[in-house]
């Protein structure tokens, strides 16, 4: 009897630890507090070329995480990208002319879209397509005009 | 020509056949999972036998993968100056391949090959063969348990590895090398998702500790009932549940990180 109740206390202990690695595993390490774009309202935008947005990549503003990227398509009408994204719900008073720009975090880093925020008075809603976009800088195109601007002196 | 024939034959079928049966024996232990439920205090001296016996090993080999990845990771992000992603770096590792992978591995050498060996031992002095003239299935009374105690020691040992191989990660990252503590918690925060990342991870050691346990119970149980015969079986189970965890890995990779 002694026996078994030193086994079972040594395997509560363990179960423990093992709940206790999950549980810093869920808390500490991943992004279990952010948000995961699960939820929240959707809204689109068209560019020109999205350089290396991914879903999953995160919306911005002022530098703050509001959405994450939940897909991205392309229009083959007028051969634009369509990129949509759900922004959470806290965030629901963006206005109407809300600007979106791909951007990259360091040089090196990976690229996310940025919103800034215009004047007009009514908001985005679920399903709205945001305007004004510009489009991902692309390192190589950036080269590319240097030089030429380097060879026209 | 015949004789490679035949040899070539009865080989292809010596294999099919021992799949088969380690199909259909996998059958009928999982028959008995339902009447394990009373019987918990079974279980539970498995996962006393394959899980807080393999804590050590487990949680010491965890401390070191875990530094050793900060230190080699170090060596190559500083020539970005991006060693605050150290943190990401060792913990993407840990929790989405190492982790589960490496736990496995020890779990097979650790904890497989003593399955074996007990069960094979069972056999060969006819333990087994006296329980089922008392009518007792022995699948039920003696794999069951077993197999079930594995499936539930094997992710709280991958979940242990991972998370003292951060902290080991941790101690030689900001403590040794001086990345920033808060870059390297803050990023590894942002990067690793809990269900993308730490789900999945959980999901593989389940299927591992699955696999192992199944081919430890099955290798003991057709072992031939001789001590050589014991001693191949345990051999065979260490080199075959590597094998399966390695090749499942990749498998469970492409199926779950494959598509970004």
């Amino acid at each position: 009897m002694m026996q078994s109740r030193t086994v079972q206390i040594w395997v509560g202990l363990f179960v423990i630890m093992g709940m206790a690695a999950l549980l810093m595993l869920a808390m500490k390490v991943s992004n279990i507090r952010a948000f995961s774009g699960e939820e929240g309202y959707v809204i689109t935008a068209r560019f020109e070329n999205i350089g290396g947005l991914k879903v999953r990549s995160p919306v911005t503003m002022a530098g703050v995480v509001v959405g994450r990227v939940s897909k991205i398509g392309f229009d083959k009408e007028i051969y634009e990208a369509v990129v949509t994204m759900n922004i959470d719900p806290r965030y629901d008073n963006l206005p109407e002319d809300t600007s979106a720009s791909i951007f990259t975090s360091g040089l090196l880093g990976e690229q996310y879209i940025g919103l800034e925020a215009g004047g007009a008075e009514n908001y985005l809603r679920d399903g709205d397509r945001i305007q004004l976009t510009q489009s991902a800088v692309i390192l190589e195109q950036l080269i590319g005009q240097f030089l030429v601007s380097q060879a026209d002196k | 020509m015949t004789a490679f024939l035949q040899r070539l034959g009865a080989g292809t079928l010596g294999i099919t056949e021992r799949v088969g049966r380690g199909h259909l024996f996998l059958l009928h232990v999982l028959g008995g999972f339902p009447g394990l439920l009373p019987r918990f205090g079974l279980v539970m001296k498995q996962i006393y036998a394959s899980g807080v016996l393999s804590l050590l090993i487990v949680a010491v080999s965890g401390l070191f993968v875990g530094m050793v990845l900060a230190l080699q990771g170090y060596n190559t992000l500083v020539d970005f100056g991006a060693t605050e992603s150290l943190g990401v770096v060792v913990s993407l590792s840990l929790v989405r391949e190492l982790g589960p992978v490496v736990a496995a591995l020890l779990f097979a050498g650790r904890a497989g090959s003593a399955l074996t060996a007990e069960i094979g031992l069972m056999k060969a002095t006819e333990q087994l063969s006296a329980m089922e003239m008392m009518a007792v299935n022995p699948l039920h009374r003696v794999v069951a348990p077993r197999l079930l105690g594995g499936i539930i020691a094997m992710p709280l040992l991958a979940a242990i590895f991972s998370a003292v191989g951060i902290l080991g990660g941790y101690f030689v990252a900001v403590g040794l090398l001086g990345v920033d503590e808060g870059a390297f918690w803050s990023q590894m925060q942002a990067k690793v998702d809990l269900y993308e990342d730490i789900a999945n991870g959980v999901i593989k050691s389940v299927v591992f500790g699955f696999v192992v346990t199944w081919i430890a119970v099955f290798e003991g149980y057709d072992a031939v009932p001789t001590s050589e015969g014991v001693s191949r079986a345990t051999t065979r189970t260490v080199v075959h549940a590597s094998l399966a965890v390695l090749g499942l890995d990749f498998i469970l990779t492409a199926l779950m990180f494959g598509d970004e």
